[in-house]
C-alpha cells in the first residue's frame, strides 16, 4: 500500500528527551551536539570500584581538585559532536593534502637554504614525539575527566595530535625522499640532543600528572600555548627569508588547529574559573607553576634555532601572549 | 634531489606512527604505564604488534566523513517524511526502546573504556586502534541518540533512557555487565570487550537488531547500523589480534585469558538474554528465532573460531555447551519475565497472537509447547476475563548477571535454578553455575553490586511503595509502561493508520 503520508497530519508529542529539555528549561527542540553530548555519561549507581583505582568510581568528580555544580557547563563553542568533528577535519586535512601535492610538484622544499634545512630537521621533526606525549594526555583527560561535554571534545584532540604527529612525519618524508632516515635523526635528538631534554622531561613529567584538570592547563593551555606560536609563529617565520615558504604549507594545519582548539580549551578554564574563587586559585595556581617550566623547557631550543637574543626575545613575546590570554580567562 | 622511493602503505604506515613512542628515562615506565602489569599479564615485545589497520588518523576522518554524511542524509529524510509511519507494526517500537535504554548507553562506556585502554597499554599500535575505537564508539552512541530521537517525539519509553540506564531493575543487566568490564584491568577490558563481545557475540546483538529493522520497515535504524558495520569489522580484527598477541607472548598467558574468556562469555550471554526475547516475542515480523540465530553465530561461527584459537592452547569457553541447550528456553522464560512485570518497565509486553505460538512451536518444537505455551494460554484466559497478571512480588536477582532468579535448572525444567555462595559471612545468590563461578572468582567484586531489589528495601529507590520507585524511575505511568493494548503508542498508531487507509481511499 503506497499512500501519500505527507497529506496525514503528524503532530510530535515531545521535541527532545527528558534530561535535555530539563536542561533548556523547556519541552523544545534541541540541536544535534545538545542531544549527543549532554548527560550522556552515566553518574549513579554504579556496581564496582576499579581494580585499578580503587579510590574512585570509574566515573568519578573527584578525581580533580575542580569542583563544579555542573560538569555540563563546560560547553564546546565548537559545538563538535561526532559528525560535525569528523566532517570539520576531513574539511581541513583536504587542504593539507593539496599543499603536500603542490609543495612536491613545484619542488618547493628544494629551495630551502641547506642550513636552514638542518635547523628544520633538528627543530620541526622531534616535535612529533611532544603530539604523541600530547595525544596520550588528552586520551587521558577523555579517561578521567568528568561529564561528556568536557571529555568528547578531549578524545577529538587526541585524534589531532595524531594527525600532527603524523603530518610531522610527512614532512620528514618529504625532506629525506621517503627514506625515514630524517625521522630516525630526529628521534635520536628526542632522545639524547641536550637542547631537547627538557623538552622531553617536560612531556615525560606531564604523562604523569595526577589531576586531569591540571594536565588540562599544563597541556592545552601552557604547552600548547607556546608551542604553537613559537613553532609555527617565530621559527617559521625566521624561515620565510631562507626559502622556507614551501614548509609553511605543510604545517599551516597546524596554525588553523591551533587557533580553533584555543577557542575551546579558553571557554573551559574560563567557565571553571568563573564558577568559584577556589577553582579560580587553583587554576591560576596551576598555570603559574607549569608557565615557567614550559618556558625554561623551550629556551634552549629557541636559541639553537633564532640565536641566544632572538630566540630569548621571540619566547618572551609568545609567554607574555599566554599570560596576557590567562589573565583574560581569569587566571591571575 | 633523487625522485622519492617509492613507499608501500605497510611501510608508509610504520614510518609515521610505530617510532613515535620512546623508552622513558625522566619518569620511570611503571609511573607513565601503572595499570600494565597488576593483572599478571606478561609482554615481552610490543613490537611484535602487527598493526591491522594501518589507518592514518587523516584517512581515518576522511572515511568516517563520508560515512557520517550520508547516514545523516537519510535521517533527515526519515524524519521529513515521516518514516516510522512505514514500520510493520507499532510493537516494533518497544524493541527500540529497549536498544536506547539498554545498549546504547555502553556504547558510551566502550567509548570511554577504550579512551582508558588506549593511554594505558604500552605499544603503539594498540594503543592508536584502541583510540579510533573510542572515537567510533562515542560514534555509535551518538547516531544512536540522533536516530532514535525522532522516535522519541512520537513514542512513549525513549525520553528517559539516561536516567533509567542508571537506575531501573532490568537495566541493570546491561550496565553491570560494561560496569564490570571498566572496572577491570586493561588487558581484561580488551578481552571482555573487544573479543568475547566484539568478536565472538557481536553478531548475536547487531545482526539481530539491524535485520530486525530491516524486516519490519525501520530504514533509519537499518542506516545507521550498516553504517557502523565498518568500524565493527575493525573492532572485531582488533579484538582478534589482541587476543592471539597475548597468546603469542608469554605462556604464563594463557590461563589468565581463559578464565577472561570463560567468564565475559557467559556474562556476554546473559546479557544476550533480552536480545533473545527480541528477536522471538517482539519483532512483529521475526527474522529467525534466538535458536537459530544461536546455532549460526555462536556454535557454527564461534566453533570454527575456537578451533583456529586451539593451537595456542585455548579452549571453548566453559559453560558453552549449557548455554546451547538453554537457547531453547532463554527468549520464553524472559518474556514471561517482563509480561509479568511490565507494569514497572519502560516498554510495553503483550501475549503472543496464535499464530505466533504456532511459530514458536515450530521453532521450538521440544519446549515451547511443553512448558510456555500452557502458560502463555493461561495469562490469555486471564485477560479475557479481565483479570491481566501482574506480579507484585518483588524478585529476587542473581549477584552477577543482575537477572531476576527465573531461569530453571538445567536438564530440569521443573526447578529453579539457583546457586549459593559465603563471603565474610554473608550469603550471596545467583543463578547457574557460570554465574557462581564468575562470584566465586572475584567475590570482594561481585559483593559491591548495585542490585536494584536490594536497594529497593534498603530505601534506596525513592520510596517503599511500587509507584515511588516508578516515579524514581522518570517512569511516566500509563504511557511508559504497562501492557502494548490501551496504551497512548497503540492509539497514536490506530489514528495514524486509520488516516492513512482513509487517505488511500
Ligand atoms: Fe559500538
Ligand atoms: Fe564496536
Ligand atoms: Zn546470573
Amino acid at each position: 500500500m503506497t499512500i501519500d503520508i505527507k497529506t496525514l497530519k503528524v503532530e510530535p508529542r515531545r521535541n527532545t528527551f527528558g534530561h535535555i529539555a530539563r536542561r533548556l528549561g523547556a519541552d523544545k527542540p534541541a540541536s544535534r551536539y545538545e542531544e549527543a553530548t549532554l548527560d550522556i555519561q552515566a553518574t549513579d549507581n554504579f556496581h564496582y570500584k576499579p581494580l585499578w583505582d580503587t579510590a574512585h568510581w570509574h566515573y568519578d568528580a573527584s578525581r580533580t581538585a575542580i569542583r563544579m555544580q555542573d560538569w555540563y557547563v563546560l560547553r564546546d563553542p565548537r559545538q563538535y559532536y561526532y559528525a560535525s568533528y569528523n566532517i570539520a577535519r576531513a574539511g581541513q586535512y583536504q587542504a593539507t593534502e593539496r599543499n603536500f601535492d603542490f609543495v612536491a610538484k613545484r619542488g618547493l622544499l628544494d629551495g630551502i637554504e641547506p642550513e636552514w634545512r638542518d635547523t628544520v630537521g633538528f627543530y620541526l621533526l622531534p616535535l612529533r614525539h611532544m603530539e604523541w606525549a600530547a595525544n596520550m594526555n588528552s586520551t587521558n583527560m577523555c579517561d578521567r575527566g568528568y561529564g561528556t561535554a568536557v571529555t568528547a571534545p578531549c578524545i577529538f584532540s587526541a585524534g589531532d595530535h595524531l594527525a600532527m604527529a603524523q603530518i610531522l612525519g610527512r614532512v620528514g618524508l618529504a625532506l629525506d625522499g621517503n627514506l625515514g632516515t630524517s625521522l630516525q635523526e630526529a628521534k635520536t635528538a628526542w632522545m639524547e640532543a641536550p637542547e631537547w631534554q627538557g623538552l622531553r622531561k617536560l612531556a615525560e613529567d606531564s604523562l604523569v600528572i595526577e589531576d586531569w584538570f591540571e594536565q588540562m592547563v599544563a597541556q592545552n593551555l601552557v604547552i600548547d600555548g607556546l608551542l604553537y606560536p613559537l613553532v609555527y609563529g617565530a621559527f617559521d617565520k625566521a624561515g620565510q627569508t631562507r626559502g622556507g615558504t614551501g614548509l609553511s604549507m605543510l604545517t599551516e594545519f597546524m596554525n588553523d588547529w591551533f587557533a580553533e582548539h584555543s577557542r575551546w580549551v579558553d571557554a573551559v578554564i574560563k567557565t571553571a574559573a568563573a564558577e568559584s574563587a577556589e577553582n579560580k586559585a587553583l587554576l591560576g595556581q596551576w598555570c603559574r607553576h607549569w608557565l615557567p617550566v614550559v618556558k625554561d623547557a623551550f629556551a634552549p631550543l629557541a636559541t639553537r634555532v633564532l640565536g641566544a637574543q632572538q630566540g630569548a626575545a621571540a619566547l618572551d613575546e609568545v609567554c607574555a601572549a599566554l599570560s596576557k590570554r590567562a589573565a583574560a580567562l581569569g587566571l591571575s | 634531489m633523487n625522485a622519492p622511493l617509492k613507499l608501500g602503505l605497510k611501510q608508509r604506515y610504520s614510518l609515521l606512527t610505530s617510532g613515535l613512542d620512546w623508552t622513558p628515562s625522566y619518569q620511570p615506565f611503571e609511573k607513565i604505564y601503572p595499570y600494565a602489569e597488576f593483572e599478571g599479564i606478561k609482554i615481552h615485545d610490543w613490537s611484535k604488534w602487527e598493526d591491522p589497520f594501518r589507518l592514518t588518523m587523516d584517512a581515518y576522518w576522511k572515511f568516517q566523513a563520508e560515512k557520517e554524511r550520508k547516514l545523516y542524509a537519510v535521517l533527515d529524510s526519515f524524519a521529513q517524511n515521516n518514516g516510522q509511519m512505514n514500520l510493520s507494526d507499532v510493537r516494533y517500537v518497544n524493541a527500540l526502546k529497549l536498544f536506547l535504554t539498554g545498549v546504547s548507553p555502553l556504547e558510551y562506556q566502550a567509548h570511554r573504556g577504550f579512551a582508558h585502554v588506549g593511554r594505558h597499554v604500552p605499544g603503539v599500535g594498540p594503543r592508536i586502534a584502541a583510540q579510533m575505537q573510542s572515537l567510533d564508539e562515542l560514534r555509535h552512541v551518538q547516531t544512536q541518540v540522533h536516530t532514535l530521537s525522532h522516535y522519541n517525539k512520537f513514542f512513549d519509553g525513549f525520553s528517559e533512557f539516561r536516567h533509567m540506564h542508571d537506575r531501573v531493575w532490568y537495566l541493570s543487566v546491561p550496565k553491570s555487565f560494561f560496569d564490570d568490564a571498566r572496572t577491570a584491568g586493561p588487558f581484561e577490558y580488551f578481552i571482555a570487550i573487544g573479543f568475547a563481545f566484539e568478536y565472538v557475540l557481536t553478531n548475536l546483538l547487531f545482526v539481530p537488531f539491524m535485520s530486525g529493522a530491516a524486516y519490519n520497515g525501520d530504514l533509519a535504524t537499518v542506516t545507521f547500523g550498516f553504517s557502523a558495520q565498518s568500524d565493527e569489522s575493525r573492532h572485531m580484527t582488533l579484538g582478534i589480534e589482541v587476543i592471539k598477541f597475548l597468546l603469542e607472548q608469554d605462556p604464563g598467558n594463557l590461563p589468565i585469558v581463559q578464565k577472561w574468556v570463560d567468564k565475559w562469555f557467559w556474562r556476554g550471554h546473559r546479557v544476550l538474554g533480552l536480545v533473545a526475547m527480541m528477536m522471538d516475542y517482539m519483532l512483529p515480523k521475526k527474522i529467525m528465532s534466538w535458536r537459530e540465530a544461536w546455532e549460526i553465530y555462536f556454535t557454527e561461527a564461534g566453533g570454527s573460531l575456537f578451533e583456529d584459537l586451539a593451537r595456542y592452547g585455548l579452549k571453548v569457553p566453559k559453560y558453552a555447551d549449557v548455554a546451547t541447550a538453554e537457547a531453547d528456553h532463554l527468549s520464553h522464560q524472559n518474556w514471561a519475565t517482563f509480561y509479568q512485570y511490565c507494569h514497572a518497565a519502560g516498554f510495553h509486553t503483550w501475549l503472543p497472537s496464535a499464530e505466533e505460538m504456532d511459530w514458536l512451536s515450530e521453532k521450538y518444537p521440544t519446549t515451547f509447547d511443553k512448558y510456555y505455551r500452557p502458560r502463555f494460554e493461561m495469562w490469555a484466559e486471564m485477560e479475557k476475563e479481565g483479570k491481566r497478571f501482574y506480579n507484585n512480588a518483588l524478585p529476587q536477582l542473581c549477584s552477577v548477571c543482575q537477572i531476576p532468579m527465573v531461569y530453571t535448572e538445567h536438564g530440569d525444567h521443573g526447578a529453579t535454578s539457583f546457586r549459593v555462595s559465603d563471603y565474610k559471612g554473608e550469603k550471596y545468590h545467583t543463578c547457574s553455575d557460570g554465574c557462581k563461578d564468575i562470584f566465586d572468582g572475584e567475590p570482594e567484586k561481585y559483593s559491591q553490586a548495585w542490585l536494584p531489589v536490594h536497594q529497593i528495601f534498603q530505601g534506596n529507590c525513592g520510596g517503599a511503595g511500587l509507584e515511588d520507585v516508578l516515579k524514581w524511575y522518570k517512569l511516566n505511568l500509563g504511557a511508559d509502561n504497562l501492557q502494548q493494548a490501551g496504551s497512548p503508542d497503540q492509539k497514536l498508531w490506530d489514528e495514524w493508520m486509520a488516516a492513512k487507509d482513509k487517505v488511500a481511499g
